[in-house]
């Protein structure tokens, strides 16, 4: 999955580059703001722009940590099964008389558990590559769903738990304060901490990381550890927002995002891309989907859209980069 | 030549922006000749009317017909058509479509549930919003509906597909069935039934040895019914209640040579079942008419925004050509009945196999 | 492209065997790889063949284990028509496996193949429908010309925009989906439409072996020789080893990537052509999702996702193994709610054990050159 190129480029400034990537995508946003103001008068609205943020904030939660797996070079395809599996056993819980608080710590306990496996196979098999290591857990993960739940669903949760996914706090998404919440913590976890200066040092040259006395192991468990964590915190949300569970739920999710993640300017070889860009991406394919969903946009046109937006946002900062040199 | 190709890839992107105007139109033409004003719309007093309708995904001649037969419904009522389906069958992304929906302000939304629970919260946050919601085909629960329009009885449904193999087989012998995926409501409910049929006596030579899930997948499919015909030898008929499933397993019991062996029904298209009927290896099978079904349902989203209809018992409404339709209990809620399932056969599945 | 065989070697392993000293923790002969590649391993290639051939020992008694375990619940799985059944179905698989393989050697990955299929095998579909007395070579012909174009697009994104290629096929599959859709309109290609010239594509024989099997096997002969014995195949290994000797030693790296992709794009054409014919249907959603089972095949199959190292005999037991979960777990009467945790334990032990296998053998390999 490293790709060959972009290393033969790294004469250039890479401060400057990613600079460049970050105003692309707010340009990129910008541009699409003006074009879905255009395209609805219902668009340009603070309560649908709020309310918007609910319907794709519950994969965000797996961005962020997502940001730190692919800086590290490694990459986690089970996240949409771990959003199952939590999911499921938390209301399978609760159906079984469990207090509803502890079913939700058991559901992040479940998370974290499934990540810290996937982060343990990851290290003691270096052989073996995360993507054969996660696409094994990911059909595994929802296995043990599909085995718990049959073809039943699990819900008729108390009402209060509908307040993660559908309620505001002083007339914000509660799921948006949250999410800024986290977005808050990873960023500094990121930038500001050793623990995320190892992360990039693993990400440029593991084997040079490993010799400087960084416990490159660790870090990588920490990591799919985190990225477990975030998934249940998603399916937390998710099951909110569903008011019921199936094993067949967030199916599809890790592909989302990743693309999120890489058109955040994340670097899948390892090493690069920063959190702001990841958070933008977000918020930019959110919107995007949200703003064409208003004109009722095809599903197959607005595939071809965020397709074409993926390769055409990746590709305007190599060009420039290539007159540069 | 780089600035070239940066110039150009910027082309692409506003192209592909573009694209998403003209999809629009496209789309939002699916309702009328354009959008000249829907400004006017949220009003919802002389002004057009909006009515969507959300089907379980894209890309299914089953839902573009049903669509079809919505849309026709509410043009007839000189009304706007948005038609919308997700590209994978997820609740999730019907939660998403609801919410677009809420903001544009529609007058009713019309769903055809990927789950029956998992649409609940946001439906009822439609509800509240002054939307009628109702549900057709594939049922939402009681609580986030205001009434669902039934394509058929699926007592009669799972009661009749047995008592056609029992009588394919002549009443004695092992069957199977393959069924789409294990989540499927619809589907579950039917087998439901199938196996209440089974009960009663006159069946007593009639056994069941699996219900296999193909998932709607035209290559797990295939491979369930291999499995089944290898793992099952005395197997006599197999019911398929699903489209991709009843097609796969056509295929195979055609490629395998077993046309008269194993005996094949269920519920598929006419379309894709041509062939198999045609050549007897599926003597006959159900489907009702999914055009209809949207028909119906268009006339029961505008009975329930010009206050016809509200939903409860013993209500009843014109329904264009298929004439008046009362609202009948359904378990918690209400529902109305378009009718009973229509049988193809070598007879009629030529006129029926170009409509859908 | 150069097909001529000047440089080819018998030693089919030498650059594999190279990456597997690298992947031993001893970089050094990773880096050689150079216009010629074989004569450098030439001294030990009796040493490393013998490597090579236990490298997918693991996987080889896993699949014979398995395939006694399945058989012992169900005596039909061991039968002519089954295997005949197995090596059907996973003949578009295997076939899919084999331009994988060769885009994963060079550090990329194709998400975008099970939408090309899909794309390809609407096209023919819908042009046969129209044309009903088309010969189905032709058939097969556009299908294949659409899949390399789609390849070739998917090859300048890599290859001269450097996008990574997880990107560009992630974002392509998302076009090529989409375009799927645009192009049926929604609709099916029933079976009644498709002449039964079309269909016989896939039901037809040649010496008692169904025309999939005979299509897979051929391909699998010319990827052989392809990747072994002439220069670009081995080009393709030296610029997944090391892509800066590779391009010090005058390797056109970008072209190879191209190649790359316009094979796998060709390949995925083809699938699509033979998925449709065999399935009888042609719908926008064919496939979906089928590009994680072929990454997987190939995984299992020991090709390394860090580029370099790939065998075809690897790939063949790594489809043969998903072929045979895909056959053998109905038939082995399980609670369908099972199914899934069964075939991901599976997939996980096996390449466990591959693991083991291979560290074991490293481990030997090791002592024994110290000695």
């Amino acid at each position: 999955m490293e790709p060959r190129l972009l290393q033969n480029k790294r004469d250039f400034s890479v401060k400057g580059f990613l600079l460049q990537w970050e105003w692309m995508l707010v340009v990129l946003f910008l541009a699409m703001t003006v074009m879905n103001i255009n395209l609805s008068e219902y668009y340009w609205n603070f309560d649908n722009l709020r309310d918007a943020t609910m319907s794709f904030l519950d994969k965000a939660f797996i961005v962020l940590p997502m940001v730190f797996i692919i800086i590290v070079g490694d990459i986690d395809i089970s996240v949409g099964s771990i959003v199952a599996l939590s999911s499921v056993i938390m209301a399978d819980l609760y159906n079984h008389g469990v207090p509803m608080p502890i079913a939700m710590l058991i559901c992040l306990a479940v998370g974290t558990l499934c990540g810290y496996i996937n982060g343990l196979l990851v290290v003691k098999f270096k052989e073996l590559s995360a993507v054969i290591v996660t696409l094994s857990t990911m059909i595994i993960y929802r296995g043990i769903a599909y085995i718990l739940l049959k073809d039943q669903a699990a819900g008729k949760f108390p009402d209060w738990f509908n307040f993660l996914g559908w309620e505001y706090v002083g007339g914000i998404p509660f799921i948006l304060i949250a999410f800024v919440v986290f977005a808050i913590l990873f960023w500094y976890l990121l930038h500001k901490t050793t623990f995320g200066r190892k992360v990039y040092a693993m990400g440029s040259n593991l084997t040079a990381s490993r010799f400087s006395g960084i416990q490159t192991d660790r870090i990588k468990i920490i990591v799919f550890t985190l990225t477990g964590l975030m998934s249940a915190v998603c399916a937390l949300f998710l099951t909110s927002r569903m008011g019921s569970t199936r094993p067949n739920i967030a199916n599809g999710y890790e592909l989302d995002v990743i693309a999120m993640v890489v058109l955040g300017g994340i670097s899948t070889s390892g090493g690069k891309g920063r959190m702001i860009g990841a958070i933008l991406a977000i918020f930019l394919i959110g919107y995007l989907r949200y703003g064409l969903g208003l004109v009722n946009v095809s599903a197959q046109t607005l595939l071809i859209i965020i397709g074409l937006l993926l390769i055409v946002a990746v590709s305007i900062p190599k060009l420039k980069l290539g007159k540069k040199r | 030549m780089k600035k070239f190709m940066a110039l150009g890839m910027t082309a692409v992107l506003s192209m592909s922006l573009l694209a998403g105007c003209g999809g629009n139109n496209n789309n939002e033409a699916s309702g009328s000749d354009a959008k000249p004003s829907s400004s006017a719309a949220s009003g919802s007093t002389g002004a057009k009317q909006k009515f969507a309708i959300i089907f379980k995904n894209t890309g299914n001649p089953y839902g573009e017909k049903e669509m079809e037969g919505f849309k026709k419904a509410i043009e007839e009522s000189g009304d706007e058509a948005i038609l919308k389906a997700p590209d994978q069958p997820t609740a999730e992304a019907q939660i998403q479509m609801i919410e677009e929906l809420i903001s544009q302000k529609v007058d009713s939304i019309a769903v055809v549930g990927n789950d029956p629970d998992a649409l609940q919260p946001a439906l009822k946050k439609a509800m509240n919003a002054g939307i009628k919601v109702l549900s057709l085909d594939s049922a939402v629960n009681a609580d986030s509906r205001m009434v669902h329009i039934n394509q058929a009885d699926p007592e009669r449904i799972g009661r009749t597909l047995i008592q056609g193999v029992s009588e394919m087989i002549g009443g004695e012998g092992e069957i199977a069935i393959l069924s789409a995926t294990s989540q499927a409501t619809n589907q579950n409910t039917w087998i439901e039934w199938m196996k209440k049929e089974l009960e009663d006596s006159k069946y007593a030579n009639v056994k069941l040895v699996k219900v296999a899930y193909g998932d709607d997948l035209r290559d797990k499919s295939v491979s369930e019914t291999e499995a089944l015909l290898k793992s099952y030898p005395n197997l006599k008929g197999i019911i398929a209640p699903t489209t991709v499933g009843i097609a796969a397993a056509g295929k195979v019991l055609t490629d395998k040579g077993l046309k008269g062996k194993v005996m094949l029904t269920g519920l598929g298209l006419p379309s894709e079942m041509a062939e198999y009927i045609e050549s007897g290896v599926s003597p006959w099978m159900y489907l009702w008419n999914p055009i209809d079904v949207g028909y119906l349902a268009g006339y029961a989203a505008e009975a329930l925004v010009d206050g016809t209809i509200t939903g409860a018992i013993g209500e009843k409404f014109t329904a264009g050509t298929l004439g008046e339709k009362e609202i009948i209990a359904d378990g918690d809620g209400t529902q109305v009945m378009l009718g009973d399932p229509f049988k193809f056969d070598s007879s009629n599945i030529a006129e029926w196999k170009s409509v859908y | 492209m150069s097909m001529n065989n000047k440089g080819g070697s018998p030693a089919p392993t030498a650059t594999n065997a190279a990456a597997t000293a690298g992947a031993s923790g001893a970089p050094g002969p990773a880096g050689r790889p150079t216009a010629t590649p074989a004569p450098a391993a030439a001294p030990k290639a009796s040493l490393s063949a013998n490597i090579a051939k236990f490298r997918e020992l693991g996987l080889l008694a896993f699949i014979v284990i398995l395939a006694i375990g399945v058989q012992l619940r169900n005596p039909s799985f061991l039968t002519w028509e089954n295997l005949n059944d197995i090596a059907t179905n996973t003949a578009i698989l295997s076939i899919l496996a084999v331009g994988m393989m060769l885009v994963i050697i060079t550090r990329g990955i194709d998400l975008s193949i099970g939408a090309t299929l899909a794309l390809a095998g609407m096209s023919a579909a819908l042009t046969v429908k129209e044309y009903p007395g088309l010969s189905p070579l032709v058939a097969v012909l556009l299908g294949v010309g659409i899949g390399i174009v789609c390849g070739a697009v998917l090859g300048f994104l890599v290859a001269k925009i450097n996008i990574l290629p997880i990107i560009a096929t992630l974002g392509m599959m998302n076009v090529f989906r989409g375009l799927t859709y645009e192009l049926s309109g929604g609709k099916w290609v029933s079976a009644h439409q498709m002449p039964d010239s079309f269909k016989a594509i896939a039901t037809g024989k040649v010496l008692g072996l169904n025309n999939l099997i005979v299509i897979a096997v051929v391909i699998y002969i010319v990827a052989y020789y392809f990747v072994n014995h002439t220069r670009t195949g081995r080009q393709i290994y030296a610029v997944g080893s090391n892509p800066d000797s590779a391009e010090v030693s005058g390797i056109k790296s970008g072209r190879i990537l191209w190649l790359v992709y316009t094979i796998m794009g060709g390949l995925a054409g083809l699938a699509g052509v033979l998925w449709v014919a065999k399935f009888a249907s042609a719908q926008g959603d064919t496939a979906s999702g089928y590009e994680l089972s072929v990454i997987a095949a190939c995984v299992l199959g020991g090709v390394s996702i860090a580029g370099g190292s790939g065998k075809i005999s690897g790939i063949i037991l790594g489809s043969v193994l998903l072929g045979i979960l895909n056959n053998a777990l109905p038939m082995i009467n399980v609670s369908p709610f099972w199914q899934n945790f069964i075939q991901g334990m599976i997939i996980l032990i096996a390449v466990l054990i591959n693991a083991v296998v291979k560290r074991g053998i490293d481990r030997n390999n090791l002592m024994r050159r110290r000695i």
